[in-house]
């Protein structure tokens, strides 16, 4: 099976590599996947408490090519988004923007799933309220 | 000295065609174009005395007699003859069939399809090395057992299985023994009658021959086998596979056994060099890595090894001009990642990050040190990537994590 250019892309140089300060209050953590499923992604990020904008995402992921490239341009979209605006980032646009195949798929769905639960610490950090797809399950 | 890019290391996939034997085979294209069953013209005859003498070379490389080896599409068709076969002709005799859990889809998918016509098929677990445990077969052997099928060497792990003890537990106990033999022949020596082996299957191009050739051994003498055939027809090979044989494959098959008979003490002790070369380089630079079955009982040009927290696809991505390949369930088409790695109790999350390295004639050692250095490279540089290599280093327990699914 023949990767995307885009895949390869960052692949190569995946954007936004490392981590944030967990312990932050103004940073949200999302860990999603498991080991056994062979993909798992954290995807962080740090948002402004007056403006509600993401100033900083950063991710780092176990996972095939596409799980690499899916939450790398994760990172990159939600950057200087409002938190209502990340929210809205749904899989099938990550499909379309890598030309992923049926069978990664999943890969979109979990850099989505990544998104609202770092989303989702960050809120029940700040004592907001969490939508239930906000929420990993693990915390 | 530059290597030559890219890097063919997946031997247990397919092997190139030695050039000794396409020029072995060249003439039979046109010039001996011949039909092997043509009994009454020269054309006929040459095409018959070419088939005739690979099937000595064949016999030869494995203490069989020619008469005993029957040509047919490939080892996949051979497993398929071999257990049907048997299933078909001695079904009178009873209805259980042994297997054991790393067998190719050959054998098992052969195996599962029996059971929907009534068979019962014992599945032997394998230890944590790989092997199965004779104790085990010998507990599974019931008055209704015609049969036992066990490879002779796996495909992915390259674990050699104790052969000659089940050929001999399956002759005393009078049972049939069907043995996958296609990573093995020409590798390691293979000897049907040393083994107490029944039917062994053969492919031509897991040994430097061409595609689209194999073998069945059904042995001749003690016991006479007979097999139920799987294709009607004309009645070549001996009724057992009708069909036009396929001259100048099996011509370049003979040759290519003919090969490795001749170099398989130099190439083994030379791939084995390599393969230790190779685990040696990767283990001086990497922590983290784990090999996945027997290091004692396995062939000499196999290494299988587990990247930890290096998914293998990705890692197959980073070293894109070497052809290796992964148990990772990425790359298969299930989804499912590697049964042979699970069934030695490799967890799944380890079965993830697999790659299997599979040497062969035509390799060097300069490609090893090309090959090991860019597995290194880049299991490096996906660590660095990685969120569980980062929480590892952290001293988080991964197994006693809640994973979210989704």
């Amino acid at each position: 099976m023949a990767y995307s250019d885009k895949v390869i892309d960052h692949y190569n140089h995946p954007r936004n590599v490392g981590s944030l300060p967990k312990e932050d209050p103004s940073v949200g953590t999302g860990l999603v996947g498991a080991p056994e499923c062979g993909d798992v992604m954290k995807l962080q990020v740090k948002i402004n408490p007056a403006s509600q904008v993401i100033e900083e995402a950063k991710f780092k992921t176990f996972g095939c090519g596409s799980a690499i490239a899916s939450s790398s341009l994760a990172t990159e979209w939600v950057k200087g988004k409002t938190v209502e605006e990340a929210l809205s980032i749904k899989n099938t646009d990550i499909v379309r923007e890598l030309s992923l195949p049926p069978v990664k798929i999943h890969c979109s769905v979990l850099a989505e799933d990544a998104i609202k639960a770092a989303i989702g610490d960050w809120k029940k950090k700040q004592g907001m309220e969490v939508a239930a797809e906000e929420r990993a399950a693990h915390d | 000295m530059a290597v030559k890019l890219p890097i063919y290391m997946d031997n247990h996939a397919t092997t190139p065609v030695d050039p000794r034997v396409v020029e072995a085979m060249l003439p039979y294209f046109n010039e001996r174009f011949g039909n092997a069953a043509s009994r009454n013209h020269p054309f006929g005859w040459t095409a018959e005395e070419a088939v005739e003498n690979a099937r000595a070379q064949i016999a030869s490389l494995i203490n069989a007699t020619p008469k005993e080896i029957i040509f047919t599409s490939g080892a996949t068709e051979s497993d398929n003859l071999a257990i049907k076969g048997v299933a078909g002709m001695y079904r009178e005799k009873g209805n259980h069939i042994i297997t054991q859990v790393t067998e190719h889809k050959a054998v098992l998918d052969t195996c599962k399809h029996l059971e929907k016509e009534g068979f019962e098929v014992t599945y032997l677990p394998v230890e944590k090395d790989g092997r199965i445990s004779l104790d085990d077969l010998r507990r599974a052997v019931t008055p209704k057992t015609i049969l036992i099928t066990i490879m002779y060497a796996n495909n992915e792990i390259g674990v050699v299985q104790p052969i000659p003890e089940i050929g001999k537990l399956a002759k005393e106990k009078g049972i049939y023994f069907h043995c996958d033999g296609v990573q093995a022949v020409g590798k390691i020596p293979v000897d049907v009658q040393r083994d107490n082996i029944d039917l062994l299957s053969l492919s031509a191009h897991k040994l430097y021959g061409p595609k689209g050739v194999g073998a069945l051994y059904v042995r001749r003498r003690n016991p006479r086998m007979q097999l139920a055939a799987l294709i009607d027809g004309g009645g070549h090979e001996r009724g057992m596979r009708s069909g036009t044989l396929n001259v100048p494959g099996i011509v370049g098959f003979g040759k290519a056994c003919e090969i490795a008979q001749q170099e398989m003490p130099q190439e083994s002790a030379r791939l084995s060099a390599l393969r230790d070369r190779l685990q040696g380089n990767l283990f001086r630079e990497l922590e983290e890595i784990y090999i996945n079955g027997s290091m004692e009982h396995r062939l000499p040009h196999n290494l299988n090894c587990s990247f930890a927290f290096v998914e293998g696809e990705s890692l197959l991505m980073g070293i894109n001009d070497v052809a290796v390949s992964s148990g990772s369930a990425c790359t298969s088409a299930t989804l499912e990642p590697s049964y042979v790695l699970k069934a030695l109790g490799v967890g799944e999350d380890l079965a993830h990050t697999s790659i299997r390295f599979g040497l062969g004639r035509f390799n060097t050692a300069e490609e090893v040190d090309y090959v090991s250095s860019r597995v290194v490279e880049t299991v490096r540089r996906l660590r660095d990537l990685s969120p569980l290599y980062e929480m590892a280093k952290e001293g988080v327990d991964l197994s006693k994590m809640n994973w979210k699914v989704s």
